[in-house]
């Protein structure tokens, strides 16, 4: 039989904000455990919560990007369950009215295919701390540094076919939470994460099968390995005439296996109930115009503009916008390139990105700004330096040793244009190789490669190459 | 010193009669002496409250004036106070020691109150005679057989046995208005969002609500000026200026609109009672009011919607007392599940457990709709009769519990009948209303109370008419024996 399975992703983005979702403990990360808990983080006695502004409004950003709903009025709601983690016995979550209903995002798969998938809701909730159960003799430890911390779960439809698409979904999520600049989207510290609901049922059928829930994705191979794991597993287990459960499953990345956590019939009754230490929260026609106004260009919007303004191709325009980084360094080095788009496009995606992956470094760490990189690029351009030369110079640019102008001149780099010159070591070369000489003019064109490269020895590599080409042509030929 | 009230003290405060420092001394020495056969003070703080008074008396010698400065008061042991153990009643949290000031008591300490100690309970708030203290019941200083009616009953019986001119209460079904009246104290529970709920222990969020007692109107309004106003921590608090209520206290009830619903003046109403409101309300007609009867027909419904929507908050609220981080944890718990087993099995009275239960059931899957959200439902009807009364009278008078105060131990075995000592309480909260209650009688040597409901923000007419009572009438001047 042939099956299809149908996926859904529910990912929490923790947003960065200053301060927690309803307090005015710092969110930053890594502070020693409990040093970023106040008195309503803990859940002391007649303490109570107080929304943080900024949250709403990333909230609303991201409706806005999903071209989503932006409920007028959302009501949070106590999820109430018992967890030494979670402080005050319940967790302000928004369950029956959620401030971002019904959007879409659009992916594209490997193959260019474009895909529209739904977006359920998006709501606003206050993270857990966490519990550390090592290094405790027979106890454990609570770190609280990260209770409250906001977190906005985007519940996707159950719109996904594969694995893959559940990842180019997941991936461009990332990058629309990072150009909004509501979520760092560092996934190893938790930024961003991912449970998936995973089913199956043979192909045509319209009905859903029983899904299984996947947690703790933490990264976009993770997710991959583990939907791919639990589709088979499901396949499998219905092939062999079993059923699937409606369960938790947790995926164990060291074994490459989901196993089971809790089954339906073992999960809580979480008795929500609407929160009543908060109003409901209003958004305004006036305030989502506001929060519109302030909207960044969005990847697709720029991928299309990349294309449209500097000719580039579907595909580079696709790379270059892929996070609002990496865009934005290209366009400033384009501007310090004096408009050079497509030998701007072929550095940045190229040694650009190479040096960066080889280092392990994140764009904004560079020790290559936009404008070093432009202005070496004008030096190619204006024959100053030759396509050659111009990754030595890079590489000078990398290890700090200045700009392209100062390191072509501290180096001599300077390309020699100077016809007098450049005669001068063809004359030279042609006298020190007559065998070549006498061969090439017998007709073997294929060494004038060789002679040029003789020249560029003599040269230091800093001999004009067009200009090399045309005076040994002449000479040869002559 | 003691028999004097905030505004007489504050006279004297200014005339320089004596200062704050004495007259805290003579307060601490009322509670020691006093106190142990009431058990209303469960804390008493006597070198704080030196040091407050030192400091009281320094700032009036700096210039400073203001009612409340150098004048002590209690608080309810349900508002955290830095520094001095907040126990709400509960073994839960008989060793919890705040790290911040309530709201309210933040206030009252900026305005120059002296805090002496704290007032005895019902734990977290739940009951209606004091008798669900872990700290033991207060007794009532008219008898000391008699409850003083809870929750704040700690607070009504130490400023009717003067050993405070004034305490804080809350009141989440009744719980300031109940025990004044069974004290023959003054007690105001203000429109809901008048006063912060921050630093004040939740019992049932969406009902809460601190407030004054004391012993005339006119001190529970320099004490809602003191407590009053917007608090950004308590997102329920209200952004509305703060009238001086004290420059409205004398104003004529001449036309003053009285409606009398006629459910709270039917079957279950004590008949001694019953008597001692008609000649109260027959004070008012004297006083130029207007009588006229008016209808509350959900009236009946208020019991059971709070004890649904009570108990589901309060089932959620008490959640945190899970023995992790603060508050009692049982003895070598075996693993987690037996900490917050026995951590709150044993924290927990029989009262709040049993409240937790019904909460908890109404707001389990399958059930929720049927209890909380009809509850909810109901809740706005009873909201509306009040709403719709209020187009036609301009406040609604009526006892504030169906008998004087009842003796300790004969309601403790039966819940309902416990629960029921609330009835004409418990509809204000439900809508959110502020009201009060004023000594207006006895029956049987036992104090009994008049409560005046107002409209939305309408402390100020509700002070105002429990005042000219006052004026006219000596009720809430009456001591307990015992207590001159």
């Amino acid at each position: 039989m042939e099956w299809e399975s149908v996926i859904g992703l529910e990912i929490h983005a923790q947003l960065s904000t200053r301060t927690k979702i309803f307090s005015g403990a710092s969110t930053a990360y890594g502070a020693p455990p409990n040093t970023q808990a106040c008195a309503v983080d803990l859940g002391l006695p007649g303490v109570l919560p107080v929304l943080n502004e900024q949250a709403m409004r990333f909230a609303v950003k991201l409706g806005l990007a999903l071209e989503a709903e932006i409920a007028p009025r959302s009501v949070f709601a106590r999820k109430n369950y018992f967890y030494p983690d979670l402080p005050k016995g319940y967790q302000i979550s928004q369950y029956e009215l959620p401030v971002v209903g019904n959007g879409h995002l659009d992916i594209e798969l490997d193959d260019g295919t474009p895909r529209r998938i739904g977006v359920t809701r998006a709501h606003l909730e206050e993270d857990a701390g966490k519990s550390l159960h090592e290094g405790f003799e027979s106890m454990s430890g609570i770190d609280l540094n990260r209770a409250g911390t906001p977190l906005l779960e985007i519940v996707s439809e159950p719109d996904l076919r594969t694995a893959a698409e559940a990842v180019a979904y997941m991936k461009k999520l990332h990058s629309m939470v990072r150009y909004l600049g509501i979520c760092d989207g560092n996934m190893q510290e938790g930024s961003f994460r991912c449970d998936a609901n995973v089913s199956v049922r043979p192909k045509g059928q319209s009905e859903l099968g029983t899904r299984a829930e996947l947690k703790n994705l933490n990264s976009f191979r993770f997710v991959e390995r583990a939907i791919n794991y639990e589709i088979e597993r499901q396949i499998e287990l219905i092939e062999d005439g079993g059923t699937v459960v409606q369960e938790t499953r947790l995926y164990d990345a060291d074994r490459h296996e989901t196993r089971s956590m809790r089954t339906k019939e073992e999960a809580n009754d979480y008795r929500y109930f609407p929160d009543p230490d908060l109003l409901p929260l209003e958004v305004t026609a006036e305030l989502v115009d506001e929060i519109r106004a302030t909207m960044p260009e969005l990847p697709d919007a720029k991928r299309d503009r990349f294309e449209r303004e500097y000719g580039l191709s579907r595909y580079d325009a696709g790379v270059l916008t892929a996070s609002r980084e990496t865009a934005d360094f290209f366009e400033r080095t384009v501007a310090a390139a004096g408009g050079e788009a497509k030998l701007a496009a072929n550095w940045v995606m190229g040694d650009f990105s190479a040096a960066l992956n080889r280092d392990g470094l994140e764009i904004g760490a560079s020790p290559v700004s936009p404008e070093h990189l432009g202005g070496m690029l004008q030096r190619i351009q204006d024959g100053t330096i030759s396509g050659k030369i111009a990754k030595e110079v890079f590489e000078g640019m990398w290890a700090g040793e200045g700009g392209a102008d100062e390191i072509i001149d501290k180096r001599g780099l300077r390309q020699v244009t100077d016809t007098g010159a450049i005669e001068a070591m063809v004359d030279d070369v042609i006298a020190a190789n007559p065998d070549q000489v006498a061969q090439y003019r017998g007709g073997k064109d294929k060494l004038m490669g060789f002679f040029v490269g003789q020249v560029m020895k003599a040269s230091k590599g800093k001999a004009n190459p067009q200009q090399v080409n045309e005076i040994l042509k002449r000479k040869l030929d002559g | 010193m003691h028999e004097k009230t905030i505004a007489e003290l504050a006279a004297g405060l200014a005339a320089g009669t004596f200062s704050s420092l004495e007259l805290t001394r003579s307060c601490l020495e009322r509670i020691e002496r006093l106190n142990p056969e009431l058990n209303a003070v469960v804390t008493v703080d006597a070198e704080g409250a030196l040091e407050a008074a030192r400091r009281a008396d320094e700032r009036r010698a700096n210039g400073e004036s203001g009612p409340l400065l150098g004048v002590p008061v209690l608080h309810k042991d349900i508002f955290c106070t830095r520094g001095m153990r907040t126990s709400c009643g509960s073994r839960m949290l008989d060793s919890f020691v705040a790290p911040y000031d309530a709201h309210v008591v933040e206030r009252l300490r900026e305005a120059g109150a002296v805090t002496l100690g704290k007032t005895n309970m019902d734990e977290f708030a739940m009951g209606s005679s004091n008798e669900t203290s872990f700290y033991g019941p207060a007794r009532n200083p008219w008898d000391a057989d008699a409850v003083p009616g809870g929750s704040s009953g700690g607070s009504a019986a130490a400023v009717a046995a003067r050993l405070a001119p004034a305490a804080t209460g809350t009141d989440t079904g009744g719980s300031i208005r109940q025990p004044a009246a069974m004290c023959g104290i003054s007690g105001l529970k203000p429109t809901y969002g008048r006063v912060s709920r921050y630093g004040m222990i939740a019992f049932a969020s969406s009902l809460d609500q601190g407030g004054p007692m004391a012993r005339s109107a006119e001190d529970l309004a320099l004490l809602l000026e003191g407590m009053a106003g917007f608090d950004w921590r308590d997102s329920t608090s209200v952004d509305r200026a703060v009238p001086r209520y004290v420059e409205g206290l004398d104003g004529p009830l001449d036309g003053l609109r009285i409606g009398l619903p006629r459910e709270y003046f039917g079957d279950g109403l004590d008949g001694t009672v019953a008597a001692a409101l008609d000649a109260a309300i027959e004070e008012y007609r004297r006083l130029g009011a207007q009588v006229r009867e008016v209808s509350l027909p959900n009236t009946h419904l208020a019991v059971p919607v709070y004890y649904v929507i009570a108990p589901a908050e309060a089932s959620s609220n008490l959640a945190r007392y899970d023995g992790v981080r603060f508050g009692y944890r049982c003895e070598n718990p075996r693993d987690l599940e037996d900490m917050y087993k026995r951590s709150r099995g044993e924290g927990f009275g029989a009262e709040v457990k049993r409240r937790i239960m019904v909460g908890t059931y109404a707001l389990s899957a399958g059930y929720y709709d049927a209890y909380y959200l009809k509850a909810q439902q109901v809740r706005r009807l009873i909201r509306d009769d009040f709403l719709k009364a209020f187009e036609e009278v301009d406040v609604i008078m009526g006892p504030t519990a169906p008998t004087a105060a009842f003796n300790i131990g004969e309601k403790t075995a039966d819940p309902v009948q416990m629960y029921l000592s609330d009835v004409y309480t418990l509809a204000v909260n439900l809508a959110g209303l502020p009201a009060l209650s004023i000594p207006a009688g006895q029956a049987n040597g036992r104090p009994v109370g008049l409560q005046i409901i107002g409209s939305y923000f309408d402390e100020g007419r509700l002070l105002n008419a429990a005042h000219r009572f006052q004026q006219a009438t000596d009720w809430h001047a009456a001591v307990p024996g015992g207590f001159e």
